[in-house]
């Protein structure tokens, strides 16, 4: 008699994992396909995440200009109906204002790491 | 034996902490000390005034294309400007020199100073349109040509004064040097860069086509006229234009936070001669 490890028989479990992967695939290539294009509701959403981001960075007083111009090239994008591109850099300026957010908190500490002594 | 083991723990414990306490207890003399060893050993072919010079003290190119251009030196119509401008009268007849000891004249070695009523360190960009508000007058632009104006008179006429910045026996004033010093080696904008990186770590090399200035003595030669900006600079704008450079958002001209990386960079810097106005690439 065969045996076979308990969670994991091979000659069943390849073949249903194959199936699986390709199902899966063939489910990810239809949705990306048919991805629905984003609406001003998606960019308003995006646009307003990157502004509260970015107000907390000027709360920390390390705003990055970086940001401010992606906003602008959000609003641009979404003022000619373009909302794929005001949601892409609506995001970007979102992940701008986290980093700077970031870099701000972390140098709280970090720059005693600079000092002459 | 395992008590005496605990006690020995925690007096060695008490004993770091006690040495932590005592590096990060704010020591500005032995901060200025060790500001001017670190660019005098880094710099040893640069004599110690020098360092006013800035990129001209580091680069014999361009400190002989420097000495040329001081036959013509390029802030001399901001100069006259600026004498004009500190003698002409306000509108009440009273001039800049009621505003400031000595009539205004040699005095720049002394700012910025600590303001214990305010309770905050005064520029003499400050103090200047302190004294125009209080006269009846707008206030200047910082960062344009006026402010540099008044500013070169005024340095011009301290040349050759050593930096004198005091900082009085007050909690507040020692915190306002405290935070200069932080702002000063705090990385920020995209690039992620402090004031240090360039000025304190890479003084001597190339950013671009531009060779950095030391930190030290950097304050000592404002305002500048720069070749860059076709015209001239107060210390207002080249804080401003540094922070825009490394793509963070500048802060307001003036904002608590430049007033004290003044007060910190010129202490540093004390000992050195006014060298202002200056001229850089």
């Amino acid at each position: 008699m065969r045996h076979f490890p308990r969670h994991f028989p091979r000659h069943v479990s390849t073949t249903n994992v194959m199936k699986k992967i390709v199902f899966a695939t063939m489910v990810a290539t239809v949705c990306a396909g048919s991805a629905r294009a984003a609406s001003e509701a998606d960019y308003l959403a995006a646009a307003a995440a990157a502004e509260s981001a970015n107000k907390e960075a000027g709360r920390l007083r390390n705003q990055w200009t970086v940001t401010q111009a992606a906003l602008n090239a959000a609003k641009k994008a979404a003022e000619s109906g373009n909302f794929d591109s005001a949601v892409k850099s609506a995001q970007e300026a979102e992940a701008l204002a986290k980093a700077s957010i970031v870099q701000a908190t972390s140098e709280m500490q970090r720059w005693k790491d600079l000092e002459i002594r | 034996m395992s008590a005496l083991r605990a006690l020995l723990v925690a007096a060695t414990a008490l004993g770091l902490g006690a040495t932590a306490m005592a590096e990060d207890k704010p020591n500005p003399p032995a901060d200025a000390k060790a500001f001017q060893d670190y660019f005098v050993k880094k710099f040893p072919k640069v004599a110690f005034d020098d360092f006013v010079n800035g990129p001209y003290s580091m680069n014999a190119d361009m400190r002989r294309q420097w000495e040329e251009k001081e036959q013509f030196p390029p802030y001399e119509f901001a100069l006259e400007a600026g004498k004009e401008m500190f003698a002409k009268p306000f509108k009440n007849g009273k001039t800049y020199a009621d505003c400031f000891p000595n009539g205004g004249i040699g005095i720049r070695q002394n700012y910025p100073y600590f303001d214990d009523k305010e309770g905050k360190v005064v520029t003499l960009e400050l103090a200047l349109n302190r004294c125009r508000e209080a006269n009846g007058e707008q206030p200047y632009s910082y960062v344009k040509d006026e402010m540099a104006s008044l500013t070169a008179y005024m340095a011009y006429t301290s040349r050759g004064k050593r930096f004198d910045i005091r900082i009085p026996d007050d909690p507040r004033a020692l915190e306002a040097y405290e935070k200069g010093k932080e702002y000063f080696y705090t990385r920020r904008g995209q690039l992620n860069f402090s004031c240090a990186s360039c000025h304190v770590q890479s003084p001597g090399e190339r950013i671009r086509a531009e060779i950095l200035a030391p930190a030290l003595g950097i304050l000592n030669a404002m305002p500048i006229y720069r070749s860059e900006w076709s015209g001239m600079g107060t210390i207002s704008r080249r804080i401003v234009t540094c922070n825009s450079q490394t793509r963070a958002v500048p802060l307001e001209p003036q904002s608590d936070e430049y007033r004290n990386l003044e007060y910190y960079l010129s202490y540093v810097s004390n000992g050195l001669p006014v060298s202002g106005p200056g001229a850089r690439p």
